[in-house]
């Protein structure tokens, strides 16, 4: 079983404050060589910070941090890195110019004399991405990788490190099934070559799946930890949440009425061609495919958020939108997936994002800040946002960011939403309250787009489902039609889905 | 962690770091001479502050919102020529009298206007950087009114020199009139940035464009605008400026751009963009201003100096910004 091994990277008692806030509370883990360790828990419940300290970005308040038995306290990150210990961060930590090649041996390149050994560097980056299953050319920038391939370089450099424990935070987040298959593959190669690999997952099938032990931590404590095969799916959203998981998704009651949103012939240049479909009020249209299929880019041409043609109908009225506020104005928007890039300003309070976008209904020739403080309050109060008011949004969890984008764009008083991926990234509880929000809407006869890559999120939550695959929508299916297996095949464009053919696309 | 309430203010030291700057230059200058503190002096210092002061403000806007324009000095050169020429050749036709000042009044803010449009209109349709766009037209304003002078200096008429002075040299209680122009600008400028949607929306872009967007804000006209309104300032810096000397050069308005960029980025406005604030900038120009004038009444230090400490006191304001952005 090698549980009684002895670990090589431990938390003891390990608190942490920022300021007058205490976030951990005297934590305990043990990750050991050769086995995965899975640690789940809602959204701001401490992982994040939990892995900063294990990999030396933080140092804790109190208590300590063991390496191989023995008390240390790391100066630094590089010298928890020299030691072993890499921690691989949701968002890429790559430099976006360099190549995939360049990336991977910053400031570790090899040399022959004063010069580059390039070859060297070639040769060993090629064993690398291959050990990966990573098909991308050591010498493409990695401006131009998908997401899962950059998740793959940042594996790779973490690799060429020698790295003892391997801490990553939500490696799956942004990850297609197929690429996900892979990463695991990966892990599990990493857990029998000896290496302690830590991660954080808001999904529990994979938790399942993969972990040999797992930690569940809710609040800033550690409310459960044993072996992974102890808990399943249930028992773990159960102990995160601190209460009994009812129905994830609301009862699809509202009835569709007048057609909303009508689209013929809509062509995106390299994304999307000849789209057409419906969308009426108080309905909920899932759209489902993998990433890269155009299903984000075909909504943003059609808010006017990149060039594309074609013919759109709202309310029975054809309109041309060349702009977003073009969009707003007839009373579509649409949300981002990319909350930290597109659709918050991190470095900005709660309260100017969220009037950012609706801004001119506060707008008295001066701005109406009295107003803007009724809002954010009742924005709060009905979504359920917490974090302090003075607080940059860039220090909120993810899920109260989502929260937040989600009451900005509502403030524009939208009666046409696409929301896309609007649970990524969050917690099991705060997922709930936010197919509450959806639901909701559409009871109040709003039309609803929902782009999503859990197609258990589009079954449960849509009317009807649009499937996308390669810029196109290859099918629709509705009620008891909408299996995960059929939107698969329609996705994957194959008779039966496979694994295998999955990674071709 | 759940609770709302608000987050305690704190000042941070970029924004009490040029206050305390500006108050120790005026202790300084007041231990140093004892004329430094007298009225004619503080009148002196705050009018040559005008120019810059007010083309400062114009450029916190441009500045915050992500942008950057290099072109203003020379532009403000250019219009000055382009003043002098009208007026000049109206002067035959409508005589010495308030309608050629007018006239020359409307040919800067029209001129300045229309500059500032054209290179906001280069930056947002075209989608070239504004660092490029205003380097260009930086050189063709020179070059233009370089031309213009054919080499020498464009001078007003000596009879309309003596009518218009004293826009520079009067004033009201006192205080000449580029003081109360820019005092004007300056309080317009704060409730802009502060209060309105323009300057939120400055703000906005400033910080990522990319929200910006999506959250459907005008993003290439509130970029426009901020560089037209730079424009314009510039031509009201050189209403002020002209009657002072009634010529202008190649020499004119050099360096203009780096003291006023300096100023906005010394008052704590961030130079890529997001975060601005004009009072700040007011602190930058004076800051600007009082070393060289503490330079040239004192001969402490030589006043061929006056570059290298402003140059110091700049990088100065840039490490004091970052240490407290890390502080938090």
């Amino acid at each position: 079983m090698g549980h009684d091994l002895a670990p090589v990277l431990e938390l003891r008692q390990v608190s942490r404050s920022f300021g007058p806030i205490e976030v951990l509370h005297g934590v305990d883990i043990a990750l050991q060589p050769g086995r995965v360790h899975a640690l789940i828990g809602e959204n701001g419940a401490g992982k994040s910070t939990m892995m900063k300290i294990m990999a030396g970005y933080q140092p804790p308040s109190s208590g300590q941090v063991a390496l191989d038995g023995k008390p240390i306290a790391f100066a630094s990150i590089g010298e928890a890195e020299a030691r072993g210990i890499s921690l691989i961060h949701q968002e890429f930590n790559l430099a976006e110019q360099l190549t995939v090649e360049e990336n991977i041996f910053l400031g570790r390149e090899l040399h022959r004399g004063p010069f580059l050994d390039k070859p060297a560097m070639r040769a060993r980056v090629r064993e690398l991405l291959a050990a990966l299953d990573c098909r991308v050319p050591p010498e493409r920038r990695v401006a131009q990788l998908s997401n899962s391939d950059k998740q793959m370089v940042e594996i790779a450099k973490a690799l060429l490190r020698d790295t003892r424990v391997l801490i990553m935070d939500e490696p799956t987040a942004v990850l297609t099934r197929a690429e996900t298959a892979v990463l695991l593959r990966q892990v599990r190669a990493l857990r029998a070559a000896g290496t302690a690999v830590l991660f954080t997952s808001h999904k529990l099938d994979e938790v399942a799946e993969i972990a040999d032990d797992l930690t569940i931590m809710r609040d800033g404590a550690v409310v459960w930890t044993g072996l992974a095969a102890g808990m399943d799916e249930h028992g773990m959203a159960t102990a995160m949440v601190g209460r009994e998981m009812s129905d994830l998704f609301p009862p699809k009651d509202s009835t569709p009425g007048e057609i909303a949103l009508e689209v013929t012939g809509l062509n995106v240049p390299g994304h999307a061609r000849d789209i057409g479909l419906t969308l009426r009020r108080g309905e909920v249209l899932g759209v489902a495919g993998l990433i890269g299929s155009g299903r984000t880019e075909t909504f943003e041409a059609l808010c006017g958020l990149r060039p594309g043609s074609g013919r759109v109908r709202l309310f029975g009225r054809e309109v041309r939108i060349n702009h977003p506020w073009q969009a707003q104005a007839l009373g579509m928007c649409y949300l981002t997936e990319d909350r930290k890039t597109r659709g918050l300003l991190l470095q900005k309070g709660m309260r100017e994002n969220l009037t950012l976008q609706a801004l001119a209904k506060f707008d008295r020739g001066l701005i109406d800040t009295r107003a803007e403080d009724r809002a954010l309050d009742q924005a709060i109060a009905d979504f359920d946002i917490r974090g302090h008011r003075g607080a940059l949004v860039g220090n909120l969890s993810g899920g109260n960011q989502q929260k937040l984008l989600f009451a900005k764009t509502l403030l524009a008083d939208p009666e046409i939403i696409i929301i896309d991926e609007p649970t990524r990234g969050i917690d099991i509880g705060t997922k709930q309250q936010m197919y509450g929000f959806i639901r909701r809407l559409a009871a109040q006869g709003r039309a609803i787009v929902v782009i999503s890559s859990e197609m258990q999120e589009v079954i449960g939550l849509a009317d009807r489902v649009l499937v996308m695959r390669h810029g196109r929508i290859t099918g629709e299916l509705a009620g008891s039609d909408a299996t995960e297996e059929a939107i698969v095949r329609l996705a994957m464009g194959v008779a039966v889905s496979a694994p295998q053919q999955e990674s071709a696309t | 962690m759940t609770d709302t309430t608000k987050a305690p203010i704190r000042l941070s030291m970029s924004v009490i770091g040029p206050v305390l700057g500006l108050l120790a230059l005026i202790v300084a200058g007041a231990l140093l001479n004892p004329n430094f503190l007298g009225w004619d002096n503080i009148v002196n210092v705050l009018a040559r502050s005008a120019f810059i002061g007010i083309i400062a403000v114009g450029m916190t806007f441009v500045i915050t919102a992500g942008g950057l324009d290099l072109s203003v000095g020379s532009m403000a050169a250019f219009i000055a020529g382009l003043m002098i020429l009208v007026m000049n050749s109206a002067l035959p036709a409508l005589g010495v009298g308030i309608p050629v000042v007018l006239l020359g009044m409307a040919v800067a803010l029209a001129g300045g206007l229309l500059a500032g449009l054209l290179n906001g209109l280069i930056i947002t349709r075209l989608g070239i950087e504004a660092f490029i766009v205003t380097l260009g037209s930086m050189g063709i304003y020179r070059s233009l009114v370089t031309w213009l002078a054919d080499g020498g200096t464009l001078s007003l008429d000596f009879s309309l020199r003596s009518f218009y002075q004293p826009v520079y040299y009067s004033g009201i209680l006192g205080i000449s009139w580029p003081i109360l122009v820019f005092a004007l600008v300056v309080v317009l400028g704060e409730i802009v940035m502060r209060a309105t949607a323009f300057g939120r929306h400055c703000a906005a872009i400033g910080s990522n464009d990319q929200v910006a967007k999506y959250s459907s804000v005008r993003v290439a006209r509130v970029r426009l605008m901020t560089y037209a309104g730079l424009g314009l300032l510039v031509g009201v810096a050189t209403i002020m400026y002209v009657p002072r000397l009634g010529s202008a050069s190649a020499a004119t308005g050099v360096l203009w751009e780096l003291e006023a960029i300096a100023a906005v980025i010394i008052g704590g406005t961030v130079l890529k963009g997001g975060f601005g604030r004009v009072w700040g900038t007011v602190i930058g120009v004076l800051i600007l201003s009082l070393i060289s004038n503490i330079l040239n009444l004192t001969d402490f230090v030589s006043p061929y100096l006056n570059g290298a400490i402003q140059g110091a006191i700049i990088i100065l304001a840039v490490v004091l910004q970052r240490e407290s952005k890390a502080g938090t």
